[in-house]
């Protein structure tokens, strides 16, 4: 690979190309699970309770049930009892999670019981008329109050809210403290917030008497969704064909619907028919269990004079909501790039998952990195305030070297390849530092607070599982495998199928491209299609940034088997060795006498007629698979909790100027820029998409997002006018500088960059924020950052102020 | 969120309307462009038995400008007025609309619907109350009658207007001679979204920047939109510096009484509300005293 | 509470129903016509995905009844391309220029754009983002949304 140009060798890797995905969408041919519609499907509308906690006295839906249409009521009663529950991702068999509640109920949203009739309306006027005798009890909706023994305990048989509570500790950590110049300590607090589809889940299940099959179409991004489902439903795991083909509308991590299926795969068993359930916007903001991290830090960074950071204590406090799935696991992503770009030498990661009475959370996007990234951030530009360092500089001081990777971090972790501070110095030089800091200064002096914020971010990919055992070491699951099939036809066309789904990501596209590139086909020839999950090979859905490396690794994997049999079926045509000859994609030929040839169509004839022809014990046809376990997997982490976590790292650095009229308090983008490197971009369209995107999420998390509870745990952000996403007035025009660091585990250098732009947005804004309020001695060490938190900073500057 | 079901009926015309309002009085509401009342039947906020559509009334569709004052017919529709007006006639009415929500919702919103939807947040409502505009209403039972927007705007979701009621116009009086500025400005935390606060100001001066006429008022600020007639009237004669505008503002602002919710806490709303008045003010008095020729 | 007999001419077709007064003119594009490209996004006039053109100006369908446009001509996304096998200008300039990734809020985002070029040939890019604001995306952070509109927009 050529260094300087990494793109040079590739025909179709790295160019424009327009995803195929979009050929149908903006005809309004998309096929969403709200789309699904068969012939006598039933409807669902849900009955949530208002309370935060509270005991179910009595149900009665005798009302409910008169009204024309209506076919069922479900209560938790019937339903808990004909499934098994879901269990957390961490060791607390005690927490068990069902679609219903029974008895009780442990948040203001949850399900209590569900209306199945022949329409929405109908379903919802039903609703209404179900009554609900409850008893009030207390709830506990503070972390830190929740995690005391003697504060109400959510789930009783628990014997704690804690569920999870484990003191990491790698590298000499007190030692290294004791010989440090300085300490800083702070707190940061991530508002609870998520990514918030503007699709909401959705999904039809049909099960069929006749075949033993129940039939899931899905608005879903979830690994081992299918078998999960069987699980609780008690059915065999091959009982289950949840269908990928179905066009997610967006997910970002969020669309797990386990509750979901199971509730409406008991229901289409029960009554015979197809049920439907496209969550209206209230039932997905209070109890679509799709809320994302909500998270106290209390960080103390231990450094020298000159800048160098050598050491940290980190402790992450995440309140989880009233139930857990995956959702403690994103305390344990982190770990895997948990001192950021940095050469910090020692930490101590103190990780814990306390349940409380709201809704739970669930996967967002980056899984607990951008709030981790937030963190430290906020603590590099607080050492630099302290040392009178321009925070560049001491990031410059402290980034990870070009020569020094493969580098391996404390917690075992080894990032394969970087390039940092050129990403940062490409970065800084888009944005034009000297003359933003003109034009920062220009604002200042207009009365304007202004700052500028750098942030240099990790962005850990390759989605590898290694958290699932690191928190749970009774889960000893270090495969995480993708895969793909990929045949050409008798037609001598080729057709791939993947094995899971898709929610904007462009897998047909990213697919084709490698395919193409492989065998040498131009990708738009090339069809892409979704298995379900019965004829699926074995997948782990599209997390953790993981798709271009797990799903292109399996895609070229494949292509080079089929490219192989062809050089072997032409050698044995042609009497030379395979060595000797070219694949060009229109044929195959001898190095040294192109016209010694013999072309794509009778390469294929032979393949699939002409058995006469084909070289013996060679198997007939040109299909081959390929199932990849991650690169660098496989390892179940030592007793300190070492291991390696994800296997590339992408790297960006983000450099903002905002201004803040003191007047409104309102924070204003004024020039947003980030540097991004995560190797070779295969789809660069489909990269750069991802990264605007992930900044718009980062603009809303840092700004304006968050979902409040009040005093009484009453979820108050259920529409949105409540929970605010930004605009195209709230997202300024964003420059994004390439570099690229390839990566050597994969088959073409590429990185993940599913996450990009999002976890290294909050953290750049929140500093740029910082900035521009130190000009008066104050600041913010939480998010989001609004108007109103703005203000009240001010006020308390000027409190100090009016005080000394 | 499906609304819960309801009987719909067409009006054909004014009297129809008066007609069928009159006939489902008890349990009966008035759509015309259903910006707001969809959503909140959607979410079951609002379940009238009876709707009655009155958005093709012919009655209400007209906007006539004379020498001092732009009648507005209730049906119009917010994205029309801002077509049809031209920004001399009704320059502060003119300058709101924009700021009403995004486009989509102005294709379908109607002038009358915003007032009598009274969201102590809108636009419409506050510039009503600080040119003093007259809103005409017609029942069946009681005929017309012309209500003052001082009157009609009685709380949070609450005005004057009766059950058996239909808004059918409002008068906007228009300034005339030279010297006149004005400026409208509010704070979201999102482009269109309702304010935490907003301010608006109409100004005339003298040829020696004294002040001849002026209203001003704040919206987000309590159960109504607030105007300040009685502050202003106090400085009639006098030229306005930036510290009698500073005290104008403090003094108007604690005549308010703005609540806390999620997005804005009153004691920022105060603050915001303060700056936001002063800044219209000041940005009002500016273009009055520049507005050296007469409007008409 | 009783139906209602309805004609309205969608995309250039001629349709005649019978409706329940409740019913949203979204739910009706999307259930009863099963032209699905309309999107629900969130029921209560945000979002902007349900947006669809009434009598050539951008709506949000989602608030509105579907008797209120009773005798109306209403565009979706479906009656964007001038033929079978085309793509409208804008239809074009968004596969070109990436403007999409789930394509969720994509009809909506393209009937709003397709309004906004239809009153104004050659918009700046701030008047598209004024254009764009009522429709939400949480794919794309619109710079490409952005760039499509001023791609399709551009001299020839």
């Amino acid at each position: 690979m050529d260094k300087k140009n990494p793109y040079q060798q590739f025909n179709f890797i790295g160019k424009h190309r327009r995803a195929v995905e979009h050929r149908r969408f903006v005809v309004g041919k998309g096929n969403y699970a709200g789309d699904v519609l068969l012939p006598g499907t039933l409807h669902i509308a849900i009955v949530a309770s208002p309370y935060a906690s509270a005991k179910i006295l009595k149900i009665d839906a005798s009302e409910a049930m008169s009204l024309p249409g209506v076919q069922a009521v479900i209560t938790g009663e019937e339903l808990n009892s004909a499934v098994l529950p879901v269990l957390p991702g961490v060791d607390a068999p005690a927490v068990k999670r069902f679609p219903l509640a029974d008895k009780i109920t442990r948040y203001s949203g949850e399900w209590v019981c569900v209306v199945v009739a022949t329409s929405r309306a109908i379903a919802e006027d039903a609703a209404e008329l179900v009554q609900i005798d409850y008893e009030e009890m207390p709830c506990v909706l503070d972390p830190e109050i929740a995690i005391k023994n003697d504060s109400h305990q959510v789930h009783s048989d628990a014997g704690t809210n804690l569920i999870f509570n484990r003191q990491f500790v790698w590298g000499p950590v007190d030692e290294d403290f004791s010989k440090c110049d300085h300490q800083l300590s702070y707190r940061v607090k991530w508002a609870r917030s998520s990514t918030v589809p503007i699709e909401t889940f959705a999904l039809t299940c049909n099960w069929s008497d006749a075949t033993g099959i129940l039939d899931i179409w899905a608005s879903v991004q979830m690994p081992k969704y299918p078998e999960q489902i069987a699980n609780a439903l008690q059915l065999p795991s091959n009982a289950v064909r949840v269908h990928y083909d179905i066009d997610v509308g967006g997910s970002y991590g969020v669309k797990r619907g386990l509750k979901h299926a199971i509730l409406l795969g008991y229901i289409a068993k029960k009554l015979g028919k197809p049920v439907r359930f496209i969550e209206d916007r209230l039932e997905n903001m209070r109890g679509g269990d799709m809320q994302g991290p909500d998270r106290l830090f209390e960080v103390t960074l231990g450094f020298m004079k000159d800048g160098e950071i050598t050491c940290m204590k980190m402790r992450a406090l995440e309140d989880i909501g009233a139930y857990a799935g995956r959702s403690p696991l994103q305390l344990g992503k982190p770990v895997g790039a948990i001192c950021g770009p940095y050469r910090i030498k020692s930490v101590a990661y103190l990780a814990q998952a306390v349940l409380t009475n709201k809704t739970p959370q669930e996967a967002v996007r980056g899984f607990g990195q951008s709030p981790t990234n937030y963190a430290l951030e906020t603590g590099v530009d607080k050492v630099a305030r302290f040392l009178k360092i321009d925070p560049i500089q001491l990031r410059k001081r402290n980034l990870i070297k070009h020569d020094e990777f493969p580098y391996l971090i404390p917690s075992g972790t080894r990032y394969d390849s970087g390039d940092y501070e050129v990403v940062l110095d490409k970065a800084l030089k888009e944005a034009n530092l000297e003359k933003l800091i003109l034009e920062r200064d220009k604002l200042r002096a207009k009365g304007l607070l202004a700052g500028i914020g750098v942030s240099t971010c990790l962005e850990p990919s390759g989605g590898n599982s290694s958290f699932e055992p690191l928190f749970n070491p009774k889960n000893e699951t270090t495969t995480w495998m993708e895969s793909c099939v990929v045949k050409i036809d008798l037609g001598g066309q080729v057709t791939a199928l993947m094995a899971t789904s898709t929610s904007g990501q462009a897998h047909e596209t990213l697919v084709s491209t490698v395919i193409g590139e492989v065998l040498l086909q131009e990708p738009d020839t090339i069809r892409v299609l979704h298995a379900d999950s019965l004829n699926a090979l074995p997948s782990n859905s599209p997390v953790g940034s993981r798709m271009a490396i797990m799903l292109g690794g399996a895609a070229a994997g494949a292509a080079k088997k089929l490219k192989n049999k062809l050089l072997i079926i032409a050698a044995s045509q042609l009497n030379v060795d395979p060595a000797n000859l070219v694949f060009s994609g229109r044929d195959v030929h001898v190095a040294q006498s192109p016209d010694l040839k013999i072309s794509w169509a009778e390469l294929v004839a032979i393949a699939h007629r002409k058995f006469h022809l084909l070289p013996k014990e060679m198997e007939p046809g040109l299909q081959e698979k390929f199932v990849w376990e991650v690169p660098t997997g496989g390892d179940l982490p030592d007793e300190h909790g070492r291991v390696q976590m994800y296997p590339c790292h992408s790297f960006e650095s983000h450099v903002v100027l905002v201004s803040i009229d003191p007047d409104t308090c309102k924070a204003k983008i004024n020039r947003y820029v980030c540097g991004h490197d995560c190797g070779v971009m295969i789809s660069p369209d489909v990269v750069h998409g991802m990264t605007y995107g992930g900044i718009a999420h980062g603009i809303g998390a840092a700004l304006m997002e968050k979902f409040a509870y009040s005093e009484e745990g009453q979820f108050l952000s259920g529409t949105f006018m409540d929970y605010l996403l930004p605009s195209s007035s709230e997202v300024p025009a964003i420059s994004i500088v390439d570099h690229c660091t390839p990566s050597p585990l994969t088959e073409f250098g590429q990185k993940g960059s599913g996450e990009a732009g999002y976890l290294g947005s909050p953290a750049a804004i929140a500093n740029a924020i910082n900035d521009a309020l130190a000009t008066i001695n104050t600041s913010i060490d939480y998010l989001p950052m609004t108007p109103n938190a703005i203000w009240n900073a001010i006020q308390k500057a000027n409190s100090l102020t009016e005080q000394s | 969120m499906k609304a819960a079901p309801f009987n719909y009926h067409l009006a054909q015309d004014l009297a129809h309307a008066k007609e069928l309002l009159h006939e489902f009085g008890d349990d009966v509401k008035i759509i015309a462009g259903g910006q707001s009342l969809v959503p909140m039947m959607a979410m079951r906020l609002a379940k009238p038995a009876n709707l009655i559509d009155i958005a093709r009334l012919p009655e209400l569709q007209n906007i006539q400008i004379t020498e001092d004052k732009v009648t507005i017919g209730a049906g119009v529709k917010q994205s029309a007025l801002e077509k049809h007006l031209a920004s001399q006639k009704a320059p502060l009415l003119q300058a709101v609309i924009p700021w009403i929500g995004h486009q989509q919702t102005r294709n379908r919103g109607t002038v009358g619907g915003s007032l009598a939807h009274a969201d102590p947040s809108a636009e419409l409502p506050l510039i009503a109350l600080i040119l003093k505009a007259s809103i005409h209403c017609e029942s069946k039972q009681d005929g017309s009658r012309k209500i003052s927007a001082e009157d009609f705007f009685q709380g949070p979701m609450w005005t004057s207007l009766q059950a058996n009621e239909c808004l059918t116009q409002i008068d906007w009086p228009l300034w005339s001679g030279a010297f006149i500025g004005y400026d409208f400005e509010e704070t979201a935390i999102r482009q269109g979204d309702f304010a935490m606060a907003s301010a608006a100001s109409q100004i005339q001066v003298d040829h020696d920047g004294k002040v001849l006429k002026w209203n001003c008022g704040v919206g987000g600020m309590g159960g109504t939109p607030y105007q300040f007639d009685q502050l202003t009237n106090q400085f009639l004669g006098q030229k306005l510096s930036k510290e009698k505008i500073n005290e104008f503002s403090s003094q108007a602002i604690a005549l308010t009484d703005p609540t806390s919710d999620l997005h804005a806490s009153s004691s920022y709303r105060k603050h915001l509300a303060k700056a936001l008045l002063s800044r219209t003010i000041e940005k009002s008095l500016l273009m009055a005293q520049s507005n050296t020729q007469p409007n008409r | 509470m009783k139906n209602i007999p309805i004609e309205l001419s969608i995309n250039g077709q001629k349709v005649s129903a019978t409706v329940e007064a409740r019913t949203s003119l979204v739910d009706f594009i999307r259930d009863t016509l099963r032209l699905t490209g309309t999107h629900v996004g969130c029921e209560h006039g945000i979002c902007g995905a349900c947006t669809i053109l009434l009598n050539g100006d951008p709506v949000r369908s989602c608030c509105m009844f579907a008797v209120q446009a009773n005798a109306c001509e209403i565009t979706t996304v479906e009656g964007l391309a001038p033929e079978r096998g085309q793509l409208s200008k804008i239809q074009d300039a968004f596969c070109e220029k990436h403007g999409l990734q789930c394509g969720f809020c994509t009809p909506g985002m393209l009937i709003t754009c397709q309004a906004l070029i239809n009153k104004n040939p050659h918009p700046s890019e701030s008047e598209i983002r004024e254009a764009i604001s009522g429709n939400l995306c949480r794919c794309t952070g619109y710079q490409q949304i952005v760039d499509a509109v001023v791609y399709a927009t551009k001299e020839a």
